[in-house]
């Protein structure tokens, strides 16, 4: 639609503007607050330009935070999530769209329901599981009249237990169906022509041609799973060695004796470290589809 | 040897049927278009050759095997389809390579066999290229690149032509031929295009709504059409058809109107008393007086003559006119239509009325220069 209006041209920049502002601006507090001392943050009111201190804090939240290990547990799980449900996603969706068995449409609605149950909503019960993951097997046998004893197999504490109940998404098989029914249902009988099998054409066509789809999928679920704070606080206890970024955030907050005031300049500070990966890996992702989506490979 | 043979196939979707018993023999290195109008089967047939498509009813041999339980792979089909399918994420090299890929060629191999089909159809130097960076005519090639490096036993395309613009179509359409010519594979062709299915084709097999109609070399198709429908789908324009009642005695038939036509009776000597659908070409239509008369309605200009529609007491007719002479709408025309050009129908079913040996192929005269308009 192109019309000439300047006045109404005028107002809705004014309107992208300002809530470009008041979305940068906590970001800039949360800066200028990790680039002061304890001094100058917690003076009345704050100054709103950065001061000197940035590396010193950043390397204090650092060392507080144990960052060193939590940033590593944190890409490993953010990782793990990524590409588990990206293979989730693909895999699903393939057999969705291009098998014909019976129970196909009732398989889908169901993955589809269970975007209505996200973790927060079911989290006793997978807690459940993931204290003894094979508990529901055992369940199952001994309802159908096979008295079994499984050994137990407990997820707390482990990466595993921090990736495997976050890998299921329905939001990713979703996607990659709609993507699948957009590919001409010739160009898997060309492929069948060619003498290719269901798994080379799921690894050699449909793989490749989903390219951009796969980098905006990892970026949501990259920044999603990097931010998940009540799962891991909640599988965790053994804090030293499976922290992941955001739960350790809290514990930087806080000063050191009960009743002192919090020392907002790490605290601020260890959030810069915090949103550093999503941002990177968003800025990195996006500049790729964008790129995919623009040249002409269609 | 019969290369491929369709053995009473029928197809159905759920409880409809949409072929609907179709039998077909094609000798090895025929080129068989499959001609027939949008919706009536062909895809659908052709798919079934393909294994693409399972087969409800009937058996389909291949190089004399039953092939019905048989992958696509296993049967020794290439296909080039309508929207060229190409694998847009791979470079012409790598599409028209792919299946030797698959099968396990190495690498060198495979290399010098692109090459030589790149070269054979004027794509030397696109290899490197994408699909996207290709136009339809270059596409289409590389479509038919990939089904020719398999060296298939049988060729079967669909509608490849329909989606290329008026002159690459014919140009693509004579570089199908010569690949023919060439090659010497097998064909099945289909299209909806019944000047494409005359030019290329050996046989052709028209199809009406999952049924075979007639099965025939273009000049059979076009000269001795076996239903009414046949009649009416092939030519530009179709047959004029007109319903009528024979006399036998006298050798005419009498129009709605109670104007007579006469047809030749040696042609049709077994026809008898009772109502017929008389029919004959616009080609076949002289405009001279003393015959029988209509009133015109426009003509459709072709540069090398014109197409005057004339109403007939109640149904339009078609007749090629040549000459400069204008009309009047509503004018009285008079036509003469030589009786042997005139073909006669069963009234209900349609069919082709039996006609005397010998006759099969009576050339369909050319008509007369003079137009002539009388009162
Ligand atoms: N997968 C399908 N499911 C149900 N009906 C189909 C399917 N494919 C084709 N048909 C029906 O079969 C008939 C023949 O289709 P098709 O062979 O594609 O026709 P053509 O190629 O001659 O245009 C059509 O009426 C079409 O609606
Ligand atoms: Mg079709």
């Amino acid at each position: 639609m192109i019309e000439r209006a300047p006045v109404l041209d005028f107002i809705t920049q004014a309107i992208l503007v300002l809530s470009l502002v008041a979305l940068l601006m906590p970001l800039w507090v949360v800066f200028v607050a990790a680039s002061h001392d304890y001094q100058t943050v917690n003076q009345v009111p704050m100054p709103l330009w950065p001061g000197s201190h940035l590396f010193d804090n950043l390397s204090a939240a650092w060392a507080a935070g144990n960052f060193d290990r939590v940033m590593l547990n944190s890409v490993i799980v953010a990782v793990g999530v990524t590409a588990g449900k990206i293979c989730i996603a693909a895999l699903s969706a393939f057999s969705i769209v291009y098998f014909n068995y019976r129970l196909r449409m009732l398989l889908f609605w169901l993955i589809f329901i269970t975007l209505m149950l996200p973790l927060e909503v079911r989290i006793v019960p997978t807690y459940a599981v993931a204290a003894n993951a094979l508990g529901p097997f055992e369940a199952i046998l001994n309802a159908v009249g096979i008295s079994i004893h499984l050994p137990e197999w407990n997820l707390l504490n482990s990466y595993s237990g921090l990736i495997l109940p976050l890998v299921a998404t329905a939001t990713g098989t979703f996607l990659y169906r709609q993507f699948f029914m957009t590919i001409p249902d010739e160009l898997a009988e060309a492929a069948k022509m060619d003498g290719s099998g269901p798994l080379r054409f799921f690894f050699e066509v449909l793989l490749p041609l989903s390219k951009t789809n796969m980098a905006a999928l990892a970026t949501i679920m990259f920044v999603w799973s990097w931010n998940q704070y009540l799962w891991p606080l909640l599988i965790v206890t053994d804090h030293a060695n499976y922290a992941t970024a955001t739960m350790q955030l809290q514990k930087v907050v806080p000063g050191p004796l009960f009743g002192a005031p919090p020392i907002w300049n790490t605290a601020m500070a260890a959030n810069l470290i915090v949103l550093t990966p999503p941002v990177l890996v968003t800025i990195l992702l996006q500049r790729w589809f964008v790129r995919g989506l623009i040249s002409t490979d269609k | 040897m019969a290369e491929i043979t369709l053995r009473n196939i029928r197809k159905s979707y759920a409880k409809t049927e949409v072929v609907h018993g179709v039998d077909l023999d094609v000798a090895a290195g025929e080129f068989i278009v499959i001609l027939g109008p949008s919706g009536c089967g062909k895809s659908t047939l052709l798919r079934m050759v393909a294994g693409l498509e399972s087969i409800t009813e009937g058996e389909i041999e291949l190089g004399g095997r039953v092939v019905n339980q048989l992958e696509p792979r296993e049967r020794g089909c290439a296909m080039v389809f309508q929207n060229y399918a190409l694998y847009p994420h791979m470079t012409v090299g790598q599409n028209i390579g792919y299946s030797l890929k698959i099968a396990g060629v190495p690498r060198a191999k495979r290399d010098e066999r692109v090459g030589k089909v790149a070269a054979s159809l004027g794509l030397e130097d696109f290899l490197d290229r994408r699909p996207a960076q290709l136009s339809g005519g270059q596409r289409q090639r590389v479509a038919m690149g990939r089904a020719m490096i398999r060296e298939p036993k049988v060729f079967l395309y669909d509608e490849p032509l329909s989606n290329l613009d008026a002159k690459l179509r014919v140009a693509m359409r004579i570089e199908i031929r010569k690949l023919h010519q060439r090659l010497g594979t097998t064909t099945l062709f289909v299209t909806h295009d019944q000047v494409e299915a005359m030019t290329l084709a050996d046989r052709i097999v028209v199809m009406n709504k999952g049924v075979v109609e007639q099965v025939g070399s273009p000049a059979e198709i076009y000269r001795r059409p076996e239903t009414t429908y046949v009649a009416n789908f092939i030519g530009s324009p179709g047959l004029n058809l007109i319903a009528a009642t024979a006399d036998p005695d006298k050798g005419k038939v009498t129009l709605p109107d109670g104007q007579q036509l006469s047809y030749d009776t040696k042609r049709w000597p077994d026809v008898g008393y009772g109502p017929v659908t008389a029919g004959f070409r616009a080609e076949a239509v002289r405009l001279a007086p003393g015959g029988i008369t209509g009133s015109f309605e426009f003509a459709e200009e072709l540069g090398s003559g014109k197409l005057m529609h004339c109403n007939f007491s109640g149904h339009t007719l078609i007749a090629h006119a040549f000459g400069d002479k204008a009309f009047q709408q509503g004018a009285a025309v008079s036509f003469q239509i030589d009786p042997s050009a005139v073909h006669l129908f069963d009234a209900e079913t349609g069919k082709r009325l039996a006609e005397a040996d010998g006759s099969a192929m009576a050339p369909e005269p050319r008509k007369a220069i003079a137009a002539t308009l009388s009162v």
